[in-house]
């Protein structure tokens, strides 16, 4: 019993428990995240990170798989402008997620299930922060279409 | 290998930005690189910073891969925590005494994962916070730090043996001893940097006493998210926001009551920078800069500084403050300046002081030690023409050992010494670097998956939190999976042995580790794998401490469930894992230098001396360029004896063959295979390519009646007349900025300052009684030029100031010159009737670069500079590998700044040059030839000009593109672009990813159907 008192507060509000996936550049969002662990900060457990090496490789198929598999909402972390790694791919990046953000509404989709955010291997206080609100964002928008929500 | 007594070896002192370059690029050119750091890790003043000017770089971000890429680099060797004791020897053979101060860790032992900080009872101030933070007994300076191990601090350790109790790999010893061992080596370099000048020197200021005054440097680390507040921007004294702050500019600089009559070059801009960054944290604060010239002289500074003042609305406040003082209520400070004559006080809730550069703690030291001459102001002394050059033959310097200078500049020297200490001991090259042999690679194709699987406890950082018992039976479970362990630490050497005879023992074909960051620690597995016979890309981790376990302490089961996915995504990847191949590219060894000026004929004569063939392309029918303009240097070096000896050097030269005449008609190619053909017609063969092409001095026809009066003139056109005796007047009026600042051209020409006071003061010299005016918006004497200023303004050289908005106005009264000036700070107008006008008039770019950048694929700014790779940290370097540049062609600068450059793109030229092949990388994009309809979709988004489209290799009337893996950095993005799918990129294939997405959401699905 009281292990199931604790399974749902973990398992976060409402007992719903979102699925996020966030995908990082190998040069400053996975190198933000990994500072947000050295400074150990603390953040809702239910993304998963799968780092590419430029934010640009995430090819729009990714995002759609990721929601046809049932994702409650997808991060996609580059670095800044200007900062890139490989000069400009981020740019390419901010383009598609753009256009990807119109054509999940047209799914169904709220298009806030879709984040696109910058952030430096100096930010792990961003990654922290990015992570809790994006979490509450999904929590608030509840599971997403594929898994019975809207 | 030819018989030498050169020792094939170099010692960098100091391991900043410029140490970090200078190894760097000496490792990857065939020598062994000793790289001493006083303090226990590498990273100096720059991995300190927030952002970096002017693109606003986080700083750690662009370091970090070159930090990483020296702790692992195999030919680099880090000595930390060290001394320099003894320097014997000469040039090609020195014997170096280094003393090392005890870690009192093992560092072969300690894995970086801080429990032991975790759990030590001693708080202390943190030097790497300024202060503002602390830190514990046992440490690491900072999250990133290179190399990752702790060391105890004896001042503050108070031996209760927490840390050893703790250190469940047993690395702490603390009757650990100093060290003292000797190194030998051909060549040194010395890039200790700076010291920010003590604040309480000035105590007019307040700095110590009044809480809400710091320095630049600590405002730094108060804006950094790793620094005191997170990146907030808050008041010492009580945590408020502060509404107004004042920067002050000049504290310790252009200041004879400290000593320091110097500019110390960099103040202007981090301000400028720290004022931006620090309104962009609170749309609230209001950020005043007091300044006396604003100094933004380097490559688009201007343009920084200009959105500085119109977009992000920084105050800009002319006037030298004289006193800060402090309201003990409120704590806010009190600013005494005058404004246009007029005495005022303005009340700021922070104060923050730009504290300039002073020399290196240890300089004095150094140079004891080592033999070579200081500056009079304590920097290391060098000329003009050896920019990189101690007075110790054999011994180089670079940064801001020699003079206060930014990281572009900086890098660029390091570069530039390690190509003279590599040419000091070319016959010795190679001889001392190792490469590693790996046993033959088992051939895995078409072999079913059969995964090992190894999960890290970390001491207790992962299994503290995560159940990793659990973790590891899981994994058992999962498809491919024929074998799982557990390891206390999987980074430790016993267990590399023990991963080595699993895959033996389990004819394992794919590894997975599950512990911390692929970005510090896969290099080291994928050795391990490779040692074990594997390919190296055939490994894959999971990230289950760093992105688990630490930022999930207080939910175990949540962090377990999610190390479970992660695990499962990592072993998703890895079934399909495939080895990779890195191919190699053919070098041509030759170098095609275009452009014979004083920059092309420094890069020339250096390559050869390195035993490299040159081709020196001029248009000109002579070599020399611009130095032959110049007539005067202010240094008082004669240029065109400078000329001559390199003219003479290069003729000598037998690896240099000099085309006159002739220009580059055609370049193909890449990297290693370059083909060039030139304007009579020969051809040739090269393997990278170096533009010195230079600038011009800007001709402002019709500009303040240039070109319609005879006695107007350019600064060079007049110096010529001076150096010919034909300048004959009493009177002479500067005016500075003419084509600079301005217009299509918004950037400072930076020389042109400079310029104008040596001609100011040979005027004054040949005639005391002259009069000479100097008109200008700011004085840009940076460094050590600001010595030329004073000594122009002591010598009766007199200066006006006007504003951009009301420039001089010359009239011609009959053939005599009148020119009228509103004096800015009294509004006074000033008419003056010069016997000669002369117009400091700006640096543009030759015509050529616009021909050249396409041939090359290279970019441009839009003042028409060809525009390097990274403005920070890649100064010479073009995006596209093996194309470098150097000198006017790059922007503005001094001599001395071009030849530091030219022998900068030799260094980076020579890690091309000094193979015979080239490993590009392994993962790259490739393209499925049946797939793809040569739409050209991908073209653009290739940043490194490697796509091109082709006629198709099946079907010649049909169109395909073709990877370039000489090019290819291995991005992905014209993989995310194509819209046939075919393209894929190695390590990152669309099924590898998608099998990782479904492996990630797997789980989910499960619980649903329950």
């Amino acid at each position: 019993m009281s292990s199931d008192v604790k399974g749902a507060h973990e398992a976060g509000e409402h007992g719903f428990e979102p699925k996020i996936i966030v995908f990082c550049c190998n040069w400053c969002s996975y190198a933000g995240a990994d500072l947000a662990g050295v400074s150990r900060l603390q953040m809702p457990p239910y993304f998963r990170v799968i780092r590419v090496m430029c934010s640009a490789r995430v090819d729009p198929e990714f995002v759609l798989r990721a929601f046809k598999k049932g994702a409650d909402g997808i991060l996609v972390a580059g670095c800044h402008p200007a900062d890139c790694h490989y000069i400009g791919g981020n740019y390419r990046t901010r383009r598609r997620i753009a256009l990807l953000k119109m054509l999940i509404q047209q799914f169904g989709y709220d298009p806030d299930r879709l984040r696109l955010e910058w952030i430096s291997a100096g930010e792990g206080e961003k990654f922290q922060k990015t992570i809790t609100e994006f979490t509450e964002t999904i929590n608030e928008l509840g599971p997403s279409p594929m898994r019975g929500g809207g | 290998m030819a018989v030498t007594d050169k020792v094939g070896a170099v010692m960098v002192v100091g391991g900043g930005i410029s140490g970090l370059q200078s190894a760097l690029d000496l490792a990857d050119s065939g020598y062994k690189v000793y790289l001493v750091e006083k303090l226990p890790s590498i990273g100096g003043v720059m991995a300190q910073l927030d952002k970096t000017f002017p693109t606003n770089d986080c700083a750690m971000c662009i370091m970090a891969p070159k930090l990483v890429a020296a702790g692992r680099h195999h030919n680099i060797q880090l000595i930390t925590n060290a001394d320099i004791a003894i320097v014997d020897g000469q040039a090609g053979n020195f014997t170096v005494t280094v003393r090392q101060r005890a870690f009192r860790v093992d560092p072969t032992k300690c894995t970086g994962c801080g429990s032991c900080a975790q759990k030590c009872p001693v708080e202390t101030a943190d030097e790497y916070n300024e202060g503002s933070k602390v830190r514990k007994a046992i440490f690491v300076r900072y999250p990133q730090a290179v190399p990752l191990v702790y060391s105890i601090d004896p001042e503050k350790c108070i031996g209760c043996g927490i840390c050893s109790e703790e250190c469940k790999a047993k690395a702490v010893e603390y009757d650990q001893k100093e060290k003292v061992f000797e190194i030998q080596v051909g060549s040194i370099i010395v890039s200790p940097g700076f010291e920010e000048f003590n604040a309480r020197l000035k105590p007019e200021y307040g700095y110590g006493v009044y809480k809400n005054v710091v320095t630049s440097i600590e405002f730094e680390r108060m804006l950094s998210a790793t620094g005191p507040y997170f990146g907030a921007v808050l008041r010492p004294s009580d945590g408020d926001i502060p509404e107004k702050i004042a920067f002050i500019q000049c504290v310790g600089s252009r200041d004879e009551h400290c000593g320091n009559e110097y500019c110390s070059s960099v103040c202007c801009m981090y301000s400028v920078k720290e004022a931006i960054i620090a309104k962009e944290h609170g749309g609230s604060i209001k950020p005043s800069i007091f300044y006396m010239d604003l100094r933004a002289f380097g490559k688009e500074f201007d343009e920084y500084y200009n959105r500085a003042k119109n977009e992000y609305g920084i105050r800009f406040v002319r006037s030298r403050i004289a006193a800060v003082s402090e309201d003990p209520k409120t704590r806010n400070l009190i600013l005494k300046y005058t404004d246009n004559g007029e005495p005022k006080e303005e009340v700021f809730n922070l104060v923050v002081l730009a504290v300039g550069l002073t020399p290196a703690a240890d300089a004095e030291t150094l140079s004891r030690v080592m033999k070579f001459r200081l500056n009079d102001d304590g920097f290391c002394q060098t000329g003009v023409f050896t920019p990189v050059e101690t007075s110790r033959p054999g011994v180089f310097v670079s940064g801001a050992f020699s003079s206060p200078k930014d990281i572009p500049m900086t890098v660029a020297e390091a570069s530039g010494a390690a190509a003279k200490a590599g040419t000091e001991i070319t016959s010795a090259r190679g001889t001392l670097v190792t490469k590693k042999e790996y046993p033959k690679e088992k051939d895995v194709a078409g072999q079913e998956a059969r995964i090992g699987v190894f999960v890290c406890h970390c001491g207790i950082n992962i299994g503290g939190v995560v159940n990793v018992p659990e973790v590891m039976e899981y994994a058992k479970t999962l498809p491919g999976v024929v074998y799982a362990e557990q390891n206390l630490y999987t980074c430790s050497q016993d267990a590399q042995e023990r991963i080595k005879g699993k895959v033996e023992e389990h004819k394992l074909n794919r590894v997975v580790v599950a512990s911390c960051t692929p970005r510090t620690h896969e290099p080291l597995f994928q050795n391990t794998i490779k040692e074990a016979g594997l390919n190296a890309y055939l490994f894959e981790m999971a990230n289950i401490r760093d992105q688990c376990s630490w930022i999930h302490m207080h939910e175990p089961k949540a962090a377990t469930k999610k190390a479970k996915d992660l695990v499962r995504m990592a072993i998703a990847k890895s079934r399909l894992l495939e080895p990779l191949e890195n191919l190699t590219i053919k070098v041509n060894q030759q170098a095609l230098v275009i452009g014979g000026g004083v920059t092309g004929m420094t890069a020339a004569i250096e390559l050869a001396r390195q035993g490299v063939r040159v081709h020196l392309v001029e248009k000109e029918k002579e070599l020399g360029g611009n130095l032959r303009k110049l007539h005067y240097l202010p240094s008082g070096d004669d240029p065109m004896e400078h000329v001559k000896r390199l003219e003479g050097e290069v003729r000598a030269e037998k690896n240099v063959t000099v085309h006159l005449g002739t220009t580059a008609k055609n370049i193909e190619g890449y990297v290693g295979n370059f083909k060039t053909t030139l304007s009579d017609g020969k051809e040739i063969e090269h393997g990278v390519v170096i533009l010195a092409i230079g600038g011009q001095e800007h001709k402002p026809e019709g500009e303040y009646l240039y070109g319609k009066n005879k006695d107007v003139k350019t600064l060079l056109e007049f110096k010529e007349m001076l150096k010919k005796g034909e300048a004959k007047g009493k009177s002479y009026v500067f005016v500075q900025c003419v084509g600079s600042r301005e217009g299509d051209h918004p950037n400072c020409s930076r020389v042109c300052c400079t310029g104008t006071m040596t001609a100011a003061t040979k005027v004054k010299d040949k005639d005391p009684q002259a009069d000479v005016y100097v008109l200008f918006r700011d004085i840009r004497t940076y460094g050590f030029r600001e010595k030329y200023y004073k000594e122009a303004a002591q010598k009766g050289v007199r200066f006006v100031r006007f504003d951009d908005e009301r420039k001089p106005v010359v009239e011609d009264k009959g053939g005599k010159l009148e020119v009228k000036v509103t004096e800015e700070d009294t509004g006074k107008q000033l008419v003056l009737r010069p016997d000669y006008l002369v117009l400091a008039s700006g640096t543009r770019p030759q015509h050529d670069a616009e021909e050249l950048a396409p041939m090359l694929k290279v970019p441009m700014t839009k003042e028409g500079f060809f525009l390097e790779a990274h403005m920070k940290l890649r100064p010479v370097d073009f995006a596209t590998e093996g194309v470098y540049l150097a000198g006017l062609a790059h922007g503005p600068k001094f001599v001395d700044e071009s030849i530091s450059q030219a022998l900068a793109t030799v260094s980076r030229a020579m890690t091309v040059l000094s193979k015979t092949t080239l490993e590009a990388e392994g993962i790259v994009a490739s393209v499925d030839e049946s797939l793809c309809d040569g739409c050209g979709i991908c073209v653009p988004t290739c940043e490194y000009k490697a796509l091109e489209i082709v006629a198709h290799k099946d079907d010649p009337k049909k169109k395909m593109v073709d990877v370039n893996v000489g090019l290819c950095k291995g991005c992905g993005a014209c993989v995310g672009a194509c819209p046939a799918g075919a393209l894929t990129q190695k390590g990152f294939r669309d099924e590898q990813i998608l099998a990782m997405i479904d492996a990630a959401l797997e789980q989910s699905k499960k619980q649903e159907v329950k």
